[in-house]
């Protein structure tokens, strides 16, 4: 058995997402007032809006001329990302995220083949959030929110699944059987839109090369691990924008190469995220 | 992208032709479903909501206005349904809109879908839930037990604006020669579509039931007005026809002199 120390970001991670659920659970079937609404918008102890600033943004394009309160909302959440968290959403909130984990983890243990396999690069997912926008503009709607399994099971979780089950096990299937970390790091618009979100945040990974051997675990666990591209060639802060802020990497690193800092250049890579 | 290595603008180019492609594919598919998924046009929307294509274009399926209803009305719709998936709508055989004097549902809305001016007096000063238009209630005669000539007036007597929005009309029953009909009639210019009266109706189908506007109204068009009725001409204000593109005033054409010469 792991240590609890080991997976201290994973433990982190699965109570944060938990916690933001019951929160919003107990706000639909118990009327608590810490947060009500679910991810797409919510109301934080009855006075501070919050909403999903990608959601909002199909609205705009869709033509909506949305009251203050979700603008507002929206607001708080992008510049909360963009300049501190980056794309901790994905990682750190979305319910989704427990899917593919587990996902990914079976398809790890069981070898399902899934990891070699590719149907989707991983520009796909910007492709995708094109769309989203451009659907939204033709159609008058949220194009993502109609169809998003996310928003179906975030939703479900608080209000009932209904058939939002199938989405959420096609999600799971997908990543288990087709292709590794196939929803989240390939096809994934929100996830697209918090890592253009992302670039420029404050939190990141940090790489001290002087600690690193090179035995490559991190880039096994990395759901983006093509963002660890200085890890045994250079220290600095890990800069893409794709970049979750798990803390995986730094739970399985065993020299203590990495941690979470903040934002400094790389010393001798050049450095990606430009 | 662009960053991989050994990879030239040919490559570049070309990848980025065949994503353009592959999206343009997905995106038919995509707003094929997306479009199905909005010409649901039997949903009946809360208090306060807009016209459902602005509706659609501002609801952000957050859920707030069902967490603040107290009667649990409202509901997401899930996967599946006939609604849009994630947006609010209400099924009144099950549970009627209660008409909450405070619209607590479209007071809480972050996003303007549901509109306080369309529930407010004309000052916009004061709330007035009677203002409210889920939809209309229709009646079926040929299923309404009250039209057969048995007494019933459930639903008259369940309507929160009764002998306003249904008025219980007194007719002769030719069947038996001797009774009357208390006929159930809907009023148009009150009814909330609130749908009190489809949970009270007794019969194992609602024979009166709530339907959206869009649905249960016809349209008269431009081409008649109401000649007794002060201000209805007002309606054709805005018409345009082949007489906005003539260049002089179609009243002048007899006056002209012209007409011989043709």
């Amino acid at each position: 058995m792991t240590s609890l120390g080991a997976n201290r970001f994973l433990i982190a991670r699965r109570l944060v997402q938990t916690a933001v659920m019951v929160l919003l659970i107990g706000g639909n079937l118990w009327g608590w007032t810490v947060l009500r609404g679910n991810l797409s918008s919510s109301v934080v102890l009855g006075v501070a809006p919050l909403a999903d600033p990608f959601a909002v943004l199909q609205l705009l394009v869709a033509g909506g001329l949305l009251a203050a309160d979700v603008l507002i909302g929206a607001a708080i959440t992008l510049v909360f990302y963009a300049l501190l968290g980056g794309r901790t959403f994905c990682a750190w909130v979305c319910p989704m995220n427990a899917v593919t984990d587990l996902a990914n983890r079976l398809g790890r243990r069981f070898r399902t083949g899934s990891g070699s396999r590719r149907v989707f690069g991983r520009p796909a997912r910007y492709f995708i959030l094109a769309v989203a926008l451009i659907l939204s503009a033709a159609l008058g709607t949220a194009a993502f929110e109609a169809v998003s399994p996310i928003g179906m099971l975030q939703r479900g979780l608080v209000f009932g699944m209904g058939a939002g089950w199938l989405a959420v096990a096609a999600v799971f299937l997908f990543d288990l059987l087709v292709q590794k970390n196939g929803f989240c790091g390939h096809v994934c618009p929100l996830g697209a839109f918090y890592a253009l979100v992302g670039r420029t945040a404050l939190l990141r990974i940090d790489h001290d090369h002087e600690q690193c051997t090179s035995c490559m675990d991190c880039l096994e666990v990395c759901p983006e691990n093509r963002i660890l591209d200085l890890v045994g060639q250079a220290s600095g802060s890990v800069l893409d924008g794709v970049c979750t802020n798990c803390g995986r990497c730094i739970e399985v690193c065993p020299d203590d190469a990495l941690s979470f800092s903040h934002r400094k250049q790389a010393m001798s890579l050049e450095s990606g995220g430009s | 992208m662009a960053r991989d290595k050994g990879m030239d603008r040919r490559d570049f180019l070309s990848r980025l032709t065949a994503g353009a492609a592959a999206a343009a594919v997905g995106g038919v598919v995509w707003g094929g479903f997306v479009t199905e998924g909005k010409s649901a046009s039997l949903v009946l929307r809360p208090p306060g909501a807009l016209p459902e294509p602005d509706f659609l274009g501002k609801c952000i399926r957050c859920g707030i206005c069902v967490e603040a209803c107290p009667y649990d009305t409202l509901f997401l719709a899930g996967p599946g349904t006939a609604a849009p998936t994630g947006t609010p709508s209400l099924v009144p055989r099950d549970v009627p809109c209660y008409l909450c004097a405070d619209i607590p549902c479209t007071s809480e809305c972050p996003t303007g879908a549901l509109e306080l001016s369309l529930v407010s007096t004309e000052n916009g000063r004061t709330l007035d839930v009677n203002k409210t238009r889920i939809g209309l209630a229709v009646m079926d005669y040929e299923n309404c037990i009250a039209a057969w000539g048995l007494r019933c007036d459930a639903c008259y007597r369940a309507c929160p604006l009764i002998d306003k929005a249904i008025t219980l009309e007194h007719t002769r029953n030719e069947r038996t020669g001797r009774h009357a009909v208390l006929l159930p009639k809907v009023h148009t210019d009150a009814c909330t579509g609130c749908g009190l009266c489809e949970r009270a109706c007794v019969v194992e189908k609602a024979a009166i039931f709530v339907l959206p506007l869009e649905v249960a109204l016809g349209r008269v068009g431009d081409n008649y007005i109401k000649g007794w009725d002060e201000g209805d001409e007002n309606r054709i204000d805005d018409t345009t026809g082949p007489a906005d593109e003539m260049d002089s005033d179609p009243l002048d054409y007899l006056n002209s002199g012209d007409l011989q010469d043709d």
